[in-house]
């Protein structure tokens, strides 16, 4: 078999795999650390068996057994070793949430993914180690990677994986899935580790890369498992259908110089149909489902925008029904602002203004840079050339993102030869 | 099963200047919650309440006594459980009926002194 044949065989098994092997070897190994070790190795050794006998019909089968074969050799020889703290493994009872897989009869008990994924996300571990674990663990993703991805260093980013990695043995976080009771509760924990590791791709918040295409593509992947493993949670599809309709527009998001482009300028006939047409399907589905959820809620918001042909010809006052729905369900300062910035197109900028005066008064948002970024865009459409310039010169202190932040500096140098050129004819506002 | 203390943090002043009545419903909602432990197939393996900070000794490293508790809080160590539980959910569900109305309860696995869990 030709080498490159059997590297990419085994990209494809690592990327779509991974989390199938390694969980179903953590059943068996009994500890985290140990199944990792295991996994990997099944992938080394899969080189040499490969080259040698082609790749197998199931490859991810294959890896499976080599992997869990390869812990039960070490559990013989190291008994006295691994006596300590077993991982909690439930025994494979029937569990409502498993179904039959003919595809993988030999492999995993095909929630052991779900069991992977939720004592990752457990909420006894802080929020960024659950994103962190997830990256490594479920995606497999190595450590200097996930590092990089989160901009910290690697021994940093080691650290806080190890001592997840150590609570979840030592405090006997168990390796299952919740029960009914408090599926919705502890799944919310693992939609929102997904959703902070696209968001984490999409703006890339520290970086000088406005897209990190993989972050993304992993974050839909989880999605994707998580939609099919869960169907009868409708916020499991709530969340694919948001990511999808949000990643279509990827390709459009910034221009070729890598500067940020706003909604009202992307190129909307560049948006990826095929992801729309998908996303709406999805979101439909889980809005059909009963009371939507969050993550539900804003697919819907994200599909209005996807079959609007312009900014100016979007269905806002639905985008600001839809806002005071999610308002219902998950009350937060920036769900607020982002119905503010959709009134001013329902209403009329001067309609949205006093709704930003109050939330200037949330200390949860001294710091938030597209506060001040809504106010510049309202006063720049009011004709308050000084007073957007203001509101931009502090929305461009406060970005930590290069893109946004070349684009805030042009709109403040538009607005500053507006107000130059007519001076006093803006009153002066006070924040 | 393995056992996990649920440690009482707070403010000493709320039970300070309690009636005799009021002394009595905290007890009372202790030996509810001792209940509910078992309640929920969970075992006690111990547990105390601890007099007040005031009256406290700390013995420093060099051997300085000093009056008072190790670390001043406002929200001082107060009582302990140990519990035995299936796992940290099931030792979380207990805890979360724990009496702390004057702070809230930290929850820590207790170690089995044949390794070194650090």
């Amino acid at each position: 078999m030709p080498a490159d044949a059997v590297a990419a065989a085994l990209a494809q098994a690592h990327r779509s795999e991974w989390a199938v092997v390694l969980s179903a070897t953590v059943r068996v190994a009994g500890d985290l650390d140990l199944a990792e070790e295991c996994a990997q190795e099944a992938y080394v050794s899969a080189l040499q068996a490969w080259t040698r006998d082609g790749v197998p019909q199931r490859p991810g089968a294959w890896l499976t057994t080599a992997a869990r074969n390869k812990a039960l050799d070490r559990l013989r020889r190291e008994t006295t070793l691994r006596r300590k703290l077993p991982l909690l493994v439930e025994p494979a009872t029937v569990d409502p949430h498993e179904t039959a897989d003919p595809d993988r009869p030999d492999a995993a008990v095909p929630d052991d993914r779900l069991r992977l994924v939720f004592t990752c996300c457990h909420p006894t571990l802080a929020p960024e180690a659950r994103v962190a674990l997830t990256l490594r663990l479920v995606c497999g993703v190595p450590t200097p990677d996930v590092a990089r991805a989160f901009l910290v260093s690697e021994p940093t980013m080691a650290a806080r994986i190890t001592r997840a990695k150590k609570k979840i043995s030592a405090a006997r976080i168990p390796y299952r899935v919740p029960d009914r009771a408090e599926l919705p509760e502890r799944l919310d924990s693992v939609l929102t580790a997904v959703h902070l590791l696209f968001s984490t791709g999409h703006t890339a918040r520290d970086g000088d890369a406005l897209v990190r295409g993989e972050l993304c593509d992993r974050a839909l992947h989880l999605a994707r498992t998580l939609a099919a493993l869960l169907p009868e949670q409708a916020e499991t599809r709530g969340l694919l259908g948001l990511l999808l309709l949000t990643d279509a527009r990827r390709a459009t998001r910034t221009d070729e110089q890598g500067r940020l482009l706003l909604l009202a300028d992307q190129d909307r006939t560049r948006w990826d149909q095929r992801a729309v047409l998908e996303g709406l399907t999805v979101t439909a589905g889980a809005l059909a489902s009963g009371p939507p959820g969050r993550f539900t809620l804003q697919a819907a918001i994200a599909g209005v925008h996807a079959v609007a042909p312009s900014l100016e010809q979007t269905d806002w006052p639905r985008v600001v029904h839809l806002y005071d729905r999610l308002l219902a369900v998950w009350n937060t300062p920036v769900v607020a602002l982002n119905r503010a910035a959709a009134v001013a197109f329902a209403d009329g900028p001067a309609a949205a203004l006093p709704l930003l005066d109050e939330l200037a008064t949330d200390p949860r948002l001294a710091d938030y840079p597209y506060l001040p970024a809504t106010r510049a865009d309202l006063l720049r459409r009011l004709g308050d050339a000084a007073g957007a310039a203001r509101a931009y010169r502090r929305a461009v202190e406060l970005t930590a993102n290069a893109a946004e932040r070349a684009f805030l500096e042009q709109r403040l140098a538009e607005v500053s030869r507006v107000a130059g050129a007519t001076p006093g004819h803006a009153p002066p506002r006070t924040r | 099963m393995a056992k996990y203390a649920i440690l009482i943090y707070e403010d000493p002043t709320s039970y300070a200047n309690g009636s005799p009545e009021a002394w009595a419903a905290v007890t009372d909602a202790h030996t509810a919650f001792v209940n509910q432990v078992f309640a929920l197939g969970g075992c006690l393996a111990g547990g105390e309440a601890l007099a007040p900070t005031t009256t406290a000794t700390t013995i420093r490293g060099g051997g300085t006594v000093t009056d008072g508790p190790f670390v001043e809080t406002k929200e001082a160590f107060g009582g302990f459980y140990v519990v035995e539980a299936r796992d940290l959910d099931h030792a979380l569900e207990m805890a979360r009926l724990c009496p702390a109305p004057g702070g809230g309860v930290e929850v820590r696995p207790v170690v089995d002194a044949t390794s070194n869990p650090f």
